[in-house]
């Protein structure tokens, strides 16, 4: 039976689904033990057999002769070829991957398919695909640019517009006036492959001043969308920003320029990059996170750098005996106010690295706070801090123990990190609802508290149940019997 | 157990053929090298490579050492270099200075009924950036299947960019006129339909099996990477995971409650099996070896792989507690107790819990309920900033323009910025700036659409799953895929006539069509064979969906989609921090 076993029959009742649970004890599952007992019980005999028709069979390992185990061959040996290649490079023979080529005449993205022209040898396809002879199925080989020179320089936008969609090349040069290559793009848009339009917009944004580009943009939307993604995918941010700005579209601008902070490593340049977006036109809620962002980092790296000095001279024993497993740089606040309750959750306030400090400064709510401060003294086994983090006096004096996450939520995360008995069965004894508590108090073993709370409930049917899973001759059990030959208890049941 | 077709469910076509295609394309561009060459080839095409050839083939073809194509500048000792990558601004410009060929391989059939483009970046390409790039792609896909099986009498389409693709796929018919002429066609209907339709059936964990393995183990270009943990042994199994392997092909649509009951029967049948071995005289026993062991010995290694593959994902499911999630999950798409989901879904994003589970969640209830209340909006996205990270808020950003996770406002900035450009220009441009922003700002009418498509089924009693008797069975009986069931409606009236109203909730009404040939041709065989498009990505439980649909009307229906997907590939692909 599961914690909410009672809540979720509830719901599944008044529903019209059938109750499956993903819940251990269930019959489902015992059955599929059952069947993997089976199974496995046949293994012996099949296989003290050949194991080698593994490959016969469809599924394997990466099989042997696939391309993907190939390549990780290739690249396991490539390592050593490390003089091939310094050879390679002294040879000078492939001089210029880098760059893309510089924008010609050629616009299209698929006239990067530009190719040669050999007699193919080519009969399988017609072979595989005899029932239609109509088409030829071979791929169409692009031609040296030399053999378009002559052709048509008459081609209308349209016209071009739908050479450029086959992939072939042609010129986009002659179309010089504003108007033409405006129509060019219509008609691109109008035919709605993206990557026309794209070719379209480079040759565009070569030969328009910006201000004409975007003013004619703005109004063309499809196409705007598509030079923006462009502009993001080759990393002109220069121009993005300017784009953005024209277009008074700010919040867009900000962001795209806070993004950039993604690409800086050096933890003290990205604190100085992000102190510039402080300033820049975010939403008033986004304003406070860039915000928080940076007094974030500016925190962790005060605390990276005095706890590495702490840990490295070794005489701090929470370092000794725990020693930090990454850097806290670039976590987030939560991990951040973990790793202050694990490593410095005495400090006084005044300290960047305390808790409390963290928790005022970011504004944590209490149920965050708790939670995570729970999570780092359970971890410790600091019993005693767990203890004090729920408890409250009153004005009277009187302490009692409260938590803003519910106390179910206390066990399940002492109980991860493995409480003792004890201390599980303070808090399971904390749970409000009854069936909460008799759950919980199952699952975690908790005895006492079941069996005082069947008591309390004059269950006796229950008690007499649970007997079965206590030991035998254990106290537990001797507990059960005395209540159970209780003549001062009137059962219900 | 696994459902039947009826005995007139028509023929599926053989797309093997497509994979020959494709690999004798391939051939005859590595033919245009004479020579050795080495090959380098992109990591995302690598798997789909690994379908349609092998290194043999590519040894025939002189083809010396394989790399893969790394952003950097490719070194090798060869005189000749060979690239196989997809057309992307990042990598080529490593590769400048050579000459290029296309090789059109963009459909590969990943089971019988299942053709995959391979394009998981459509999504975001299309619906985040609004990129059309991939269109033209799509578009001559379709041509490529229609010259190969015949015209397609009836086309249904919704969403924008369905409407764009057929419009292409059309020009390219029309271009080259006469090629699709004159042949019968083999399959009746086609249907297009853009993910963001329908981005609800997306999002929601899935419940049957092969949905399930997905979700958490990933299936890639149809095949998955087995642990230890499944295989009980030390190493890993890769998978290929399609009608070929009987036994998935039997569990793989069935809620998974059901797998395990029918699992056990198997294995007591094997069992049983076996048995029969004990009292053979010799000649029967080596019949037995002869004739029955390899194919007992093959069920039983792959009841086990599934065995433990179910193992697996109850102990995962179990220590998520997946069952409050699913409970979650349904009362968000009922639209009852939000309040308490919308703390479970803070609590979630407080204990840290998986970033894309909350993520998911946080859309899932936007969706459902037209956007956040701004209070809430602020709180869960304030929370989730502190819990996983101040970056998101490009996550967040991103979302919103997706129109996945939005915020109820009344005044919207966006209608600001509307009226504000309708200013600048006049009659035909503004149209089109309305359109624009409109696919931005979309409502998505969720509930409403629900009531009206009947999508949170009324059952008395309860709903068995072991005996369907809906579309719904793929969530609990909870609610019917609201993708699978446009489709169903449509392919009913065989148009979208008196959906008008359910077109215009999903912000349709322009990107709704029907295109019907006079075509007497097509066999009452073909009419009942239909191929689904999804531009965008779809689901193995909308696949399941439609499977199920098939069997009770007698209809078999075809995948095509951009690429399989599921609510955790969705979010990554919205994610500007790459984990």
């Amino acid at each position: 039976m599961n914690r909410t076993k009672g809540d979720e029959e509830e719901y599944w009742n008044s529903s019209k689904f059938k109750a499956f649970t993903f819940d251990d004890e269930d019959d489902e599952l015992s059955q599929l033990k059952e069947s993997k007992r089976a199974v496995n019980s046949l293994r012996d005999f099949v296989d003290d057999d050949d194991d080698d028709d593994l490959e016969r069979v469809s599924w394997s390992g990466e099989p042997v002769g696939s391309i993907s185990w190939s390549i990780k061959e290739t690249a396991g040996n490539s390592g050593s070829s490390h003089e091939g290649r310094e050879q390679l490079k002294s040879r000078n023979s492939f001089s210029s991957y880098a760059q893309l080529p510089k924008p010609t005449s050629t616009y299209s993205l698929s006239s990067f398919f530009r190719g040669r022209t050999r007699p193919g040898s080519f009969q399988s396809l017609s072979d595989a695909l005899s029932d239609t002879p109509a088409k030829s199925y071979a791929p169409e080989l692009g031609r040296p640019k030399g053999e378009y020179r002559d052709y048509s320089n008459d081609w209308s936008p349209s016209d071009t517009v739908r050479r450029l969609r086959k992939g072939k090349v042609c010129s986009l040069e002659r179309f010089r006036s504003l108007q033409d290559k405006l129509q060019l793009l219509e008609e691109a848009v109008s035919m709605h492959d993206g990557n026309v339009i794209t070719a379209v917009l480079i040759f565009l944004k070569r030969t328009l001043s910006k201000e004409i580009l975007f003013r004619e943009l703005e109004v063309r939307q499809v196409a705007l969308r598509h030079l923006i993604h462009f502009l993001k995918e080759i990393g002109d941010q220069k121009l993005l920003l300017d784009l953005f700005r024209f277009l008074d579209r700010t919040e867009e601008l900000a962001l795209s320029h806070y993004r950039e902070h993604l690409n800086i490593q050096d933890p003290d340049k990205r604190k100085e990059f992000l102190k510039t977006c402080i300033g820049l036109p975010f939403s008033a809620e986004d304003s406070a996170h860039i915000q928080d962002h940076y007094t974030l980092l500016e925190r962790q790296i005060i605390i990276e750098a005095n706890d590495r000095h702490l840990e490295s001279a070794g005489q701090t024993e929470i370092f000794r005996k725990h020693p930090r497993k990454a850097s806290i740089l670039n976590m987030p606040l939560v991990t951040t106010l973990f790793y202050s309750c694990f490593y410095h959750y005495t400090e006084a306030e005044g300290t960047f690295s305390s808790p409390v400090n963290l928790k005022k400064t970011f504004k944590i709510p209490d149920k965050q706070y708790v939670l995570t401060a729970l999570a780092a003294r359970a971890k410790l086994r600091a019993w005693n801090d767990v203890d004090a983090l729920f408890t409250t006096k009153n004005w009277l004096g009187y302490t009692k123990k409260r938590a803003p996450i519910g106390f179910h939520r206390v066990v399940e995360i002492l109980h991860k990190n493995n409480a003792p008995v004890q201390i599980l069965q303070e808090y399971v004894n904390l749970v409000e609802d009854v069936d909460t508590k008799l759950n919980l108090a199952t699952k975690f073993k908790c005895h006492d508290v079941v069996i005082d709370t069947c008591r309390d409930l004059k269950d006796r049917q229950q008690l007499l149940a649970y007997r079965s899973k206590v030991d035998k001759g254990s106290a537990e059990e001797e507990k059960i019997d005395a209540l159970l030959s209780s003549s001062q208890i009137r059962w219900k049941n | 157990m696994a459902f039947p077709h009826r005995p007139d469910a028509p023929e599926l076509p053989d797309f093997s053929m497509l994979k020959r295609l494709a690999r004798d394309q391939l051939i005859y561009l590595l033919e245009q090298l004479p020579g050795k060459k080495d090959l380098f080839i992109e990591a995302d095409l690598m798997s789909p490579l690994d379908r349609i050839a092998n290194v043999s083939i590519l040894k025939q073809h002189e083809v010396d050492k394989l790399y893969k194509v790394e952003n950097k500048p490719a070194l090798s000792s060869s005189e000749q270099l060979c690239f196989l990558v997809r057309p992307r601004i990042k990598n080529m410009r490593y590769i400048a200075n050579v000459s290029c060929d296309e090789w059109a391989f963009s459909l590969l059939p990943l089971d019988v009924d299942l053709l995959s483009m391979e394009l998981p970046e459509f999504f975001r390409d299309y619906f985040l950036e609004g990129d059309q790039r991939w269109i033209n792609t799509v578009a001559q896909a379709l041509h490529l299947l229609s010259t190969l099986y015949g015209p397609f009498p009836n086309c249904y389409g919704i969403g924008r960019c369905a409407k764009m693709a057929y419009e292409l796929w059309r020009n390219l018919e029309e271009e080259e006129d006469g090629e699709t002429k004159g042949r019968r066609p083999e399959i009746g209907h086609i249907f297009l339909l853009d993910r963001d339709v329908d981005f609800v059936t997306a999002l929601c964990s899935q419940v049957v099996y092969e949905g399930l393995v997905d979700d958490t183990f990933r299936i890639k270009c149809g095949s998955v990477d087995f642990g230890p943990e499944v295989t009980s042994c030390d190493k890993s199994l890769k998978v290929l995971l399609n009608a070929e392997d009987k036994v998935f092909n039997e569990i793989r649509n069935e809620h998974f409650s059901n797998v395990f009951g029918f699992l056990s029967q198997k294995a007591r049948n094997l069992q049983a099996q076996y048995d029969r071995r004990r009292g053979m005289d010799i000649k029967q026993m080596k019949n037995f070896v002869s004739q029955e062991l390899k194919g007992l010995k093959q069920e039983h290694r792959l009841l086990s792989l599934h065995i433990g593959a179910c193992e697996s994902i109850m102990k995962k499911k179990t220590k998520q507690d997946f069952q409050e999630l699913i409970k979650t999950e349904h009362a968000l798409l009922e639209g009852f107790n939000i309040r308490e989901s919308t703390s479970y879904i803070e609590e979630h994003i407080d204990r840290q819990v998986s970033p894309i589970e909350s993520l998911r969640l946080m859309c899932l209830l936007s969706i459902t309920e037209n956007g956040l209340i701004p209070k809430d909006y602020r709180s869960l996205k304030t929370q989730y900033l502190q819990s996983y990270g101040p970056e998101h808020l490009l996550t967040f950003s991103n979302l919103r323009r997706a129109g996945l996770l939005t915020e109820q406002a009344p005044g919207d900035t966006l209608t600001a910025v509307e009226s504000k450009v309708s200013k600048l220009v006049t009659d035909k441009a503004a149209g089109k700036i309305t359109d624009a922003f409109s696919s931005l700002a979309k409502r998505s009418n969720f509930r409403a659409i629900s009531k009206k498509l009947n999508l949170i089924p009324r059952v008395d009693g309860e709903y068995d799953l072991k005996v369907p008797r809906d579309m719904a069975y793929v969530f609990s009986g909870a609610y019917v895929p609201l993708s699978c069931r446009i489709i169903e409606q449509v392919l009913e009236r065989r148009s979208w006539q008196g959906l008008d109203e359910v077109v215009r909730l999903l912000n349709c009404s322009d990107f709704a069509f029907t295109d019907m040939t006079k075509e007497d041709k097509a066999s009452s065989e073909s009419l009942r064979l239909i191929l689904v498009v999804f531009l965008g990505g779809c689901t193995f439980s909308e696949i399941s969906a439609l499977r199920f649909l098939g069997r009770e009307k007698g209809y078999r229906f075809i995948f095509l989609t951009t690429a399989v997907t599921n609510s955790a590939r969705l979010m990554e692909a919205m994610s500007e921090v790459k984990a």
